[in-house]
């Protein structure tokens, strides 16, 4: 029975492996098809050459997508918002969190309800954006950064981080006169690195990612964020994909290299953050699982 | 400015009354200053426009703002649920969860557990930096892979279809692979980052059960059934709950990138149309009402989901 239970293993764990392999196939093939696709030449990708190495090597998808001022334009408009909306949600955070964080501060537990609420009771769409109209907010650049300024799941993760430090240190800095403002800055910031990085790493993806804000509080085109030329690039892109067969003569001017190079452009600054601070991004999503 | 707030606020020493209660919070008045800036976003941006809701009683006209405009009762609620085109939105909504939570919800557990019993540690974490990628592309770039595997002109997919011999398929444009699509790409975008609750749910098993159960003759599938998966349930049920409760939340994010005028028909849910009626359309009244509804059945799902999950594994989810 030994023998024939451990055969049984045996044929599982190597069947384990060969899914596990699979699924990371599933996952990887698009993403190195568009890859690749985007240093094939315009005939290959017509002729549907291009599988998982590219065709005629070349960088002019490229070179199109750097001397495209539309994207540069949102690129520049993307990196502003993660830095500076970024920037915001973390003030607002860390200052919210902080005295939140106090078991002694009288009103704590009614301030937190009223914050959980919003997690439970949204507030539907239209009347936020009615409220950002008459704020004079629309088509600005800070209807993309004010309201989404406190991530209410990010503001739980970082009160209950903060609650886990031991309160004696912050006593010992007040005894020597140290006011809120520098305990907060000078004591509580540099030990709660963990739930900083997550925060900011958080905060800047998701900034870095979304569209539809924009696309629904930005109208101008020279305030597109990145995301949503690219929402507009490959709508397009799936529309004339139906008559793609019958306009045989545009097919020189296919922009299909173009959207796969910026596709990649796009994705390069989080492909480079990524193997960087996993372990930190998997921290916070463990600290979430604890908690709420 | 803050000499005050230099003065220790010791916890023992509260007393209640509305003149402890002053003295409190002129002592620690820094600390509500801090306060401040959250307490006004959270009123501005949070509280406001849930008052602003009562534009779905009304026929709300932007000029004439919320005080002027005339109060219609529940007309547009009742349009909600008798006008065909607008009851569609409620079953593209509630069929395209109902599939998530039948295919997307179990696909982290199982992918946990395979996770769980790999030997090489090696394999194991080349494993997990790779599913876990995905979750970090913008729905935007998903479509994008999405779209060269499914493209009928370029498609990976339809490349092998038609080297098989069979017709090319326009999947994306049509309204019967929708659902599909939408609940396969999300399974390829979070499949691999929602595991890792579970993971970390099953590192919290005692390895002592295990040894006890080798000792007793149990083998890896007895060990799966009688320690891992009671082991991981109670993640599971509140995972679940939790999901049930945003039953009616898509992700406007994703569903808006792949819909076209071609898909409306299985794909238009009450967040895309929101969109286009309410901010394209201007008829804010009605989609309000649609939101209104929306949040109220949330905030009740979630309310119950805290309940069940109490009583069921005795930890609520907040």
């Amino acid at each position: 029975m030994a023998i024939k239970r451990s055969l049984g293993e045996k044929i599982f764990d190597v069947f384990n492996v060969f899914v596990l392999t699979i699924v990371c196939l599933l996952v990887l093939i698009p993403v190195i098809h568009v890859i690749a696709g985007s240093f094939s030449s315009t005939q290959a990708l017509i002729r549907n050459q291009v599988f998982l190495l590219p065709v005629d090597f070349n960088l002019d998808n490229y070179k199109l997508v750097v001397q495209n001022r539309t994207f540069w334009n949102t690129f520049k408009n993307s990196v502003l918002l993660v830095v500076v909306g970024t920037a915001v949600n973390m003030v607002m955070t860390l200052l919210t969190a902080y005295p939140l964080s106090k078991s002694y501060l009288r009103g704590r537990k009614f301030f937190i309800l009223a914050f959980v609420f919003t997690m439970i009771f949204h507030a539907p769409l239209i009347p936020t954006y009615i409220l950002i109209r008459n704020l004079g907010l629309l088509d600005t650049f800070w209807a993309l950064v004010i309201p989404p300024a406190i991530g209410m799941f990010n503001l739980m993760l970082c009160i209950t981080f903060f609650r886990s430090l031991p309160e004696e240190l912050f006593e010992a800095a007040r005894v020597d006169g140290m006011s809120e403002y520098r305990i907060l800055w000078q004591i509580a910031v540099p030990i709660s690195m963990p739930i900083i990085v997550t925060l900011l790493l958080f905060y800047s993806v998701n900034h870095w990612n979304s569209y539809f804000n924009a696309l629904i509080y930005i109208t101008d085109r020279k305030l597109y964020p990145l995301q949503l030329y690219l929402y507009h690039l490959l709508a397009e892109a799936n529309a004339i994909d139906n008559y793609r067969g019958v306009t045989t003569v545009n097919l020189d001017t296919s922009p299909q290299g173009l959207q796969l190079a910026t596709i990649v452009v796009a994705t390069v600054p989080i492909v480079v953050v990524y193997p960087f601070l996993q372990k930190h991004f998997i921290k916070g999503a463990m600290l979430g699982s604890l908690k709420e | 400015m803050d000499r005050a707030s230099s003065i220790p606020a010791p916890p023992e020493k509260r007393r209640s009354g509305p003149a402890g209660l002053l003295k409190f919070v002129v002592r620690n008045r820094a600390l509500y200053i801090m306060l401040l800036p959250g307490l006004a976003y959270l009123v501005i941006f949070k509280y406001i426009p849930l008052s602003g809701s009562v534009i779905a009683f009304q026929n709300f006209n932007i000029f004439k703002g919320i005080w002027h405009s005339e109060w219609v009762g529940f007309k547009w609620f009742e349009q909600f649920f008798t006008y065909p085109q607008l009851r569609r939105l409620l079953v593209n909504t509630l069929l395209i969860s109902f599939y998530q939570l039948l295919f997307a919800f179990p696909a982290p557990i199982l992918l946990a557990l395979l996770l769980n019993e790999l030997r090489s540690m090696v394999f194991k974490r080349t494993v997990q930096t790779i599913v876990y990628l995905p979750h970090f592309f913008s729905w935007t770039i998903v479509f994008g892979f999405t779209y060269m595997i499914l493209s009928v002109q370029t498609g990976l997919l339809n490349n092998l279809i038609e080297s098989l011999g069979f017709e090319r398929i326009n999947f994306l444009q049509k309204a019967e692979y929708f659902r599909s699509i939408i609940v396969g790409t999300g399974i390829w975008k979070e499949t691999g980052w929602s595991a890792i609750i579970f993971l970390a749910a099953l590192a919290g098993i005692s390895p002592t059960l295990y040894e006890a159960a080798k000792i007793d003759g149990a083998n890896r599938f007895q060990q799966l059934l009688h320690i891992t998966l009671p082991g991981i349930m109670p993640t599971i049920v509140i995972l679940l709950l939790l999901r049930i409760g945003n039953i009616l939340d898509l992700g406007a994010e994703q569903i808006y990138m792949f819909l076209n005028e071609l898909t409306y028909k299985t794909g238009d849910v009450l967040d895309t149309y929101t969109y286009r009626i309410g901010i394209l359309g201007g008829q804010y009244s009605l989609t309000t009402a649609i939101g209104l509804f929306k949040s109220v059945v949330g905030f009740l799902l979630m309310v119950l989901a805290n309940r069940l999950s109490k009583k069921i594994t005795g930890e609520g989810l907040y």
